[in-house]
């Protein structure tokens, strides 16, 4: 199976989020960054079938240069080769213009599968996958969990809300969006590493892929949100603020 | 006139609650911008005839339809969008509509502006806020396109209103669909194993998130729920890791509390779990970071490292019980 995977480069979890002087995105300069947590699974579940049923994984990733790093990391635990779509201004398109830089710089590749994360961690739009899918015309399914090969093409488990799961079928070429979760992620090795170093990236400039189109969602300010409840901070020593929450769960809670 | 067309789910034959919500955001937006107001939804007829007031109520009827697929949703929704000619097309921000809404945004030229908490309106202008960062920050977009602009909205983001007669003769559209576009094939839905616990129904939670680190850490706050007589549950990070059994997940995908106290431990506040606990009447949060969302729906919050924090409150308890 030729399987490609979709992984973008979002900042690292835990990182302080600070709007940058136009308003619009958060400061980067003191951030690092990491793959994005779903993306992570969906590497997994590519290596995965790969190991049982043969065949290339190929990732793909559009951003800055900083991205060949998470690339590399890709190619560190497994991955065959990357596709790096370099573009300093992602941010000025919309995830119709990613997803269509995606499509065509993979034009030429015509893959069994196509796997994306469910969602990145920064924008959160949980779109690009499924719009790259009616883009090149395959079915799709997401919030996917497991992935196994059948004679008609995929059998897929899927999540649905409050505890629900359902199985799917599907044939090949598809695209699928992978759940986070699922399985344990494996680590790059030190002989990985190594590799990786020797693998091919491949790196396609986005002005050049011709995909150019004005964006039609645009994002004006970003600001921090308002509470919804005026939260009361207890203050002090990690002994005192234990203390003072005791006792408003005992006067004003009425749970002590 | 212009319209805003607000797609609804079923839930067991009838509209869902936050199809409803969305439905409320519909109407607000309606009358922002002086449009009317129209619902439509994939079932009969007599499952729409308590909306209140609209311009037009639609039930979508065809035997492919049976059974969601995003193909199947598709192409239905595309004709009728095609029909009626909206300004604005909003939906409930549901896994349904995760998974075709884009792919119909994208057959008709646009970009879906998903999971919408609030909309403000500037001249004629709509701008609408989504959460970026997992809830830590809020973006203000704007369409540029023609319309339709499509929508998703947030679960909890608006106030459903109270079942009243729907004002006009519910239609049926039938939309023209070839079995052969339909590709996916879904199989009936089934749940894991059976759940043991009910956290439901229990009075005191204790919550634990990522902010724990390390499995052998759990016992902290074991300790902790032992001492206040609480139930442990968790972040889904927490379960899909092994380190409680599933059945302990607080959330969208796993069990909604309401309890008298909820003590979220290392827990930062994503949509995905708000939903399961925002019914708590109390709610304590115990995290480093003094603007995790978290605290946005707080009553009481700490401020600090759990490592400290939970050992201390453990002891302050225990002495409080005697
Ligand atoms: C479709 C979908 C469904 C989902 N369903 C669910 C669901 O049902 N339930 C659910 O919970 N999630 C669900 N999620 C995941 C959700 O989006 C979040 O990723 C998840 O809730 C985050 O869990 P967390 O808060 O434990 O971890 P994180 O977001 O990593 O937060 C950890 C927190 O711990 C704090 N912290 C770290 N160290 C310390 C310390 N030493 N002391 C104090 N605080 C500390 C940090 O400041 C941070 O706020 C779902 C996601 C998707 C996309
Ligand atoms: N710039 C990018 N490069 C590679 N993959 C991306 C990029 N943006 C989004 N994706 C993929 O699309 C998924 C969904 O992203 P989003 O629609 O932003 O929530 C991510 O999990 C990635 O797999």
């Amino acid at each position: 199976m030729k399987i490609i995977v979709a992984i973008k480069q979002v900042p690292e979890r835990d990182a302080r989020i600070r709007i940058d002087s136009s308003g619009r995105w958060i400061a980067l300069d003191d951030i690092e960054f990491r793959m994005n947590e779903s993306d992570a699974y969906a590497l997994e579940e590519a290596l995965l079938l790969k190991e049982a049923h043969g065949g290339e994984v190929i990732v793909l990733s559009a951003g800055p240069e900083r991205v060949g790093q998470t690339i590399r990391e890709a190619l560190a635990k497994g991955a065959d080769r990357g596709i790096h779509i370099a573009s300093d201004s992602l941010a000025s398109l919309d995830a119709l213009g990613v997803a269509r830089l995606m499509a065509a710089a993979i034009a030429d590749e015509h893959p069994d599968l196509i796997l994306t994360g469910l969602q990145s961690d920064d924008l959160g739009l949980g779109q690009t996958g499924v719009i790259l899918a009616e883009l090149l015309g395959i079915p799709h399914s997401s919030l996917i969990l497991k992935i196994e090969k059948i004679e008609s093409g995929l059998r897929l488990l899927r999540e649905l809300e409050d505890g629900w799961f359902q199985h799917i079928t599907l044939p090949t070429p598809a695209l699928l969006t992978i759940q986070s979760g699922n399985t344990k992620l494996r680590y790059a090795t030190l002989m990985g590493i190594k590799k990786a170093k020797t693998k091919e990236l491949r790196t396609v400039d986005a002005a050049s892929l011709g995909t150019g189109s004005q964006p039609s969602l645009l994002l004006d300010s970003v600001a921090l949100p308002s509470r919804q409840k005026t939260t009361q901070m207890l203050p002090g020593s990690p002994a005192e603020a234990a203390a003072a929450l005791v006792a408003k769960l005992q006067q004003e809670v009425r749970v002590l | 006139m212009s319209t805003v067309l607000v797609f609804l789910e079923a839930k067991s034959g009838s509209p869902s609650r936050i199809s409803l919500e969305a439905l409320a955001a519909g109407a607000a937006l309606a009358t922002a911008t002086g449009a009317q107001l129209a619902a439509a939804m994939v079932g009969p007829a007599a499952a729409l005839d308590s909306l209140g007031t609209l311009a037009a109520a639609i039930s979508i009827e065809h035997p492919l339809l049976d059974r969601y697929t995003a193909d199947g949703y598709t192409a239905a929704c595309a004709q009728l969008v095609a029909r009626l000619q909206p300004d604005f097309v909003l939906f409930p921000h549901t896994y349904q509509v995760r998974d075709f809404a884009p792919r119909l945004a994208t057959r008709l030229g646009r970009v879906l502006i998903s999971d919408v908490t609030a909309f403000s309106l500037a001249g004629s202008t709509v701008t609408f806020t989504r959460q970026l960062f997992q809830g830590k920050l809020n973006g203000h977009y704007h369409s540029a396109a023609p319309a339709p602009c499509l929508v998703s909205i947030q679960a909890g983001a608006f106030h459903a209103a109270e079942p009243a007669p729907t004002s006009v003769p519910v239609e049926s559209f039938a939309p023209t669909l070839e079995s052969s576009a339909i590709r996916t094939q879904p199989g009936e839905p089934f749940r894991a194993a059976s759940q043991t616990v009910d956290l439901s129904s229990a009075p005191l939670i204790v919550s634990v998130g990522r902010g724990i680190k390390d499995e052998a850490n759990i016992t902290l706050v074991q300790e902790l729920a032992q001492a206040l007589g609480a139930e442990l549950a968790a972040s889904r990070p927490i379960c899909d890791a092994g380190w409680l059994p599933m059945e302990r997940q607080v959330g969208s995908s796993g069990q909604t509390v309401a309890p008298k106290l909820y003590l979220a431990v290392g827990i930062s506040g994503a949509i995905q779990h708000l939903v399961g606990m925002k019914g708590s009447q109390c709610v304590v949060a115990i995290n480093k970071d003094e603007n995790a969302p978290i605290f946005e729906i707080a009553d009481y919050g700490i401020v600090g490292d759990l490592f400290e924090v939970v050992p201390a409150l453990t002891a302050a308890i225990r002495k409080a019980k005697g």
